[in-house]
């Protein structure tokens, strides 16, 4: 039996998000990645004798607009505190965050359910110069402040997500959407999207929650997926083999794929939180409710998703695909509103059903609407195919040449003698019989209703039209043959 | 020379502004009083005035200015009494020394104190305490002692210094000068070194009331760095009243009474001075403030939580002093931490870290909260009835170097009856009201928030009626 039929995982994620303020939380150091270490510090961020923190009120916008975006209650007046603990990466001693009273309360995004979104700044970048990366055993320990006072807004999910594949596409939306919103890179590689994992595993069918673990450093999708997946593994093996989970702060090796636990002085802390008092309540007026809402996309991709699926008749999978990128969707929509050549209306699942064929031939992080391939031009190709004008096949090498040279596919099918061949002309009836003909063990199957063989038929008749005839069709005219 | 001694800093500036005295001269000095002095005050001396002092034109005519060593000077040693900072030099200036010198006020030193502003007495300096120039063998009160101890010693014609729980008004007290708490927010805090970050405020230490005000006048306002910092509502007043009349006096029973500890010859001096206000038209009553007791209690649990925090930014890291740790970063930390800080700051840490500790921080730092909204209120109600609150600014005199070191809680009881206004963030100041056994006694005047005008100019009133002798310890 495998793990997961006998447990159910239970995850909820931790986010951080860097956001993309022209300047730090709490200083007027500019944001910006790269640089030569400490090239972007001051007193504030440095942590210096009597430097004071000030709050950056984009920030507070950007965290408002994050809060608007997941449906969270917005506190008109928050509180900053400071979480105490020792660490070269931390110049104050304190990180400035949010405590019991967070900017933003409660609300979703998809099926998730949000917990909180609050404030707080980065912490300074350490090199360690030892084999592992890490603190311990290492010679020496380089600190670039550059990055420290970063604003931050973390989001932290209720345990509401299931599976490790599917805490990798929530956050795929969630990073769609904060993307959309304007307000981060969203950029796991770099480091400006980062996720924790809590897990923990029950047995199916009941509700209380087992031990969680907290999984750190998996910095990226890929990662996020092998290493709750690992981790849900390693508990139910623990679980059946008589041992119970232990609370823990575990780290993800990329390398080894492996988890391992981290020392504990690295995770006993009492963080001795208490309101900043260098910073009055943060006050969130009706003035900035509005000017968030007023930066606002139009169409959030959880909302788009749910247009495509419902007013489109797209698949799950699909409006997914379109919603979620926003790129793609826009490209879509485009061809969709455009007025292609040809007969009758563009069909919207048949349209989207190009858009996957499209990135698969301009590179799966491309924009659509840098190639070659016009909005219109892919829109004519599948009111083409929609129409049978032209078959599947042929469209696809359609598709091809326009994205190596553009062009209009009514020319290229026409200059190209790509043409679907319709059932009552140019001898598609001679080339089928001539099938039957060639491959009569198969015929015979076919005929004894064995219609799995009726394959090197079809194959055949393609071979000869050089795919330009309808396979539908083609399977039509053998059975009826051979009926 | 003893000319220039026996000029108010705000006379000095008149003379300068007339260009009757060159600012200069004035430097000179006063730095070369500074350089030679022997009461350890200072921790560091300008070599010389600033090249574009242009005294004639400035408001506050180019007098130079002591400053606390906790106040960032950009360039100059800034210490905060501590070891662990020794040869410290920040990058950039506080604002209040920024704007003070902008008016006309270079800096001419910058004076000892009590480590991170912790202590009464001037005895937790890292670089040795600072003598009382009353009494060699004496403390100059603390935190603030060297900018209370340079001035009482016509060492420098004014100071600042900074009060958490009495670190100024008490100096002043104890050496027999005039030393201004304004309200929580007046001056910003940017590059002040901090203790407490709630209840520290830098106000002025001066001969006489009318040097605070012109001093304090150029210290207030909005500072966009500091974000607790506020707009000062009026341009403070140089104070003018001659009398006291329709001015009510409020004593409370609880600073005042048998529970303060106020020693005989300091009463004595309190209640001659109230005399003296009833002679000037006041009018005298005793009023309540209940939970003023409990100040103390609270004080001791909110700033040294507030300092643990505060002091975790000296770590061995960037800047100060580092002890090598043999390649483990915990035994740096502990080392470091170890060596640079003296034993009342450690201790305070320890109380702070306690106080905030998971499990103990409702019933430590939460209840003392509350009980600092209860003072809050009882000043409130207080005001309601009465212009200004008056107490002792100390329960006593200057006291024998070394007298009260061995037991910290008496030392905190210094604070008694300044610690209520810090709580409450409201302003108070403590003027010179005579001598008992040959020291000085401080008085206390404590208004509502953003009085300090009010209150300036009812101090005025009493020190001219007082007509207090400090030219004894200039010579």
């Amino acid at each position: 039996m495998s793990a997961t039929a006998e447990y159910e995982p239970v995850i909820g994620l931790e986010i951080h998000v860097q956001l993309t303020t022209r300047t730090k939380m709490f200083c007027g150091c500019e944001v910006a990645f790269g640089g030569p270490p400490n090239s972007r510090t001051c007193a504030v961020c440095l942590g210096l004798p009597g430097a004071l923190p000030v709050v950056n009120q984009q920030a507070v916008h950007f965290g408002v607009m994050i809060g608007l975006a997941f449906e969270c209650e917005i506190a008109e007046r928050s509180i900053f505190h400071r979480k105490n603990y020792f660490y070269p990466d931390n110049p104050k001693g304190y990180q400035i965050s949010q405590y019991d009273i967070p900017l933003c309360r409660g609300g979703r995004l998809g099926e998730v359910r949000i917990h909180r979104a609050h404030l707080e700044e980065d912490a300074a970048k350490l090199n360690h110069l030892s084999q592992s990366g890490r603190i311990h055993g290492a010679d020496r320990s380089w600190v670039d402040f550059n990055r420290c006072g970063t604003p931050l807004v973390e989001i932290v999910t209720e345990p509401d997500i299931h599976s490790p594949e599917r805490a990798r596409d929530w956050l795929t939306v969630l990073r769609e959407t904060l993307r959309q919103l304007g307000v981060s890179d969203v950029d796991m590689s770099q480091g400006s999207l980062r996720c924790d994992a809590n897990v923990s595993v029950r047995p199916r069918g009941t509700h209380e929650l087992g031990t969680k673990t907290e999984l750190k450093n998996m910095n990226s999708f890929a990662y996020l997926e092998q290493g709750i997946r690992a981790e849900i593994e390693r508990q139910v093996e623990l679980i059946r083999g008589g041992g119970t989970v232990v609370q823990e702060t575990l780290h993800f090796d990329p390398r080894s794929r492996r988890l391992t636990p981290l020392r504990s002085k690295e995770e006993a802390h009492d963080y001795r939180y208490f309101p900043e008092p260098d910073l009055g309540p943060l006050l969130v007026t009706e003035e900035m409710l509005a000017a968030a809402r007023r930066d606002m996309p139009a169409e959030l991709p959880a909302d788009r998703a749910v247009r495509f699926e419902r007013e489109l008749g797209l698949s799950a999978e699909r409006a997914h695909l379109l919603a979620f990128r926003a790129e793609l969707g826009n490209y879509f929509e485009r061809a969709l509103a455009s007025t292609p050549g040809g007969n009758g209306e563009v069909d919207a699942v048949e349209l989207a059903n190009w858009i996957p064929l499209l990135i698969e031939r301009i590179g799966s992080d491309a924009d659509p609407s840098d190639s070659k391939v016009a909005p219109e031009s892919l829109a004519t190709l599948a009111v083409m195919v929609k129409g049978k004008e032209v078959s599947r096949d042929a469209a696809r090498e359609v598709l091809t040449m326009l994205v190596e040279s553009g062009g209009d596919p009514r020319e290229i099918v026409e200059r190209e003698g790509l043409g679907a061949i319709a059932a009552d002309e140019d001898g598609l009836g001679d080339i089928v019989d001539r099938a039957i003909a060639s491959d009569p063990v198969a015929a015979e199957q076919v005929r004894a209703g064995n219609m799995r063989a009726i394959g090197p038929l079809v194959g055949y008749v393609m071979r000869e039209t050089k795919g330009r005839a309808d396979g539908g069709e083609v399977t039509r005219l053998i059975r009826e043959r051979l009926g | 020379m003893s000319d220039l001694l026996e000029l108010t800093a705000a006379a000095a500036a008149e003379r300068v502004r007339a260009r009757e005295l060159d600012a200069g001269e004035l430097f000179g000095f006063y730095r070369r009083r500074a350089a030679a002095e022997e009461l350890n005050a200072y921790t560091w001396v300008a070599d010389g005035p600033p090249p574009e002092l242009d005294g004639a034109g400035a408001p506050l005519g180019g007098i130079p200015l002591a400053v606390k060593d906790l106040f960032c000077t950009e360039g100059v040693p800034s210490q905060a009494g501590s070891r662990l900072l020794e040869g410290y030099t920040p990058p950039y200036t506080a604002t209040v020394v920024a704007k003070l010198r902008a008016a006309g006020a270079p800096l001419l030193g910058k004076t000892n104190q009590d480590e991170f502003a912790m202590g009464s007495s001037n005895e937790n300096s890292g670089f040795g305490p600072v003598l009382n120039p009353w009494d060699r063998s004496r403390v100059p009160g603390g935190s603030s002692g060297g900018s209370a101890a340079a001035v009482a010693a016509g060492l420098a014609p004014w100071a600042i210094g900074t009060d958490t729980g009495g670190s100024i008004r008490q100096p002043a007290a104890l050496c027999g000068i005039v030393g201004l708490k304004p309200t929580y927010g007046a001056c910003s805090r940017y590059g002040m070194i901090a203790f407490a970050s709630s209840l520290d405020q830098a106000g002025p230490l001066t001969r006489d009331v009318t040097d605070a005000a012109l001093l304090l006048r150029y210290m207030t306002g909005r500072d966009e760095c500091d974000s607790t910092s506020l707009e000062f509502p009026e341009e403070i007043r140089l104070p003018s009243a001659e009398d006291l009349k329709g001015v009510r006096l409020g004593v409370p029973e609880e600073l005042t009474g048998a529970e303060g500890g106020v020693e005989p010859g300091v009463r004595e001096r309190f209640e001659a001075t109230l005399t003296v206000a009833e002679q000037l038209g006041a009018s005298v009553e005793p009023c309540r403030l209940p939970h003023a007791p409990h100040a103390l209690s609270a004080y001791y649990l909110i700033a040294p939580a507030e300092a643990s925090a505060n002091l975790a930014r000296f770590d061995g890291v960037r800047y100060g002093l580092r002890v090598d740790g043999e390649a483990d970063l915990l035994t740096m930390y502990e080392r470091t931490r170890a060596t640079g800080f003296g034993d009342e700051v450690k201790r305070r840490i320890m109380l702070g870290t306690y106080a905030l500790s998971s499990g103990y921080y409702e019933a430590y730092y939460g209840t003392a909260q509350k009980v600092r909204t209860k003072i809050s209120e009882d000043f409130r109600a207080a005001f309601e009835q009465f212009d200004l609150i008056v107490t002792p600014t100390s329960p006593w005199v200057a006291f024998e170097l070394g007298a009260k070191t061995a037991d910290p809680l008496a030392m905190y009881l210094n604070d008694f009856c300044t610690v209520p206004m810090s709580l409450a963030g409201i302003p108070a100041v403590s003027i010179p009201c005579g001598l008992s056994d040959g020291l000085p006694v401080g008085f206390q005047l404590a208004g509502p928030a953003f009085s300090e005008s009010r209150l300036l100019d009812a101090a005025h009133a009493l020190e001219r009626a007082i007509g207090f002798d400090g030219r004894e310890t200039r010579r």
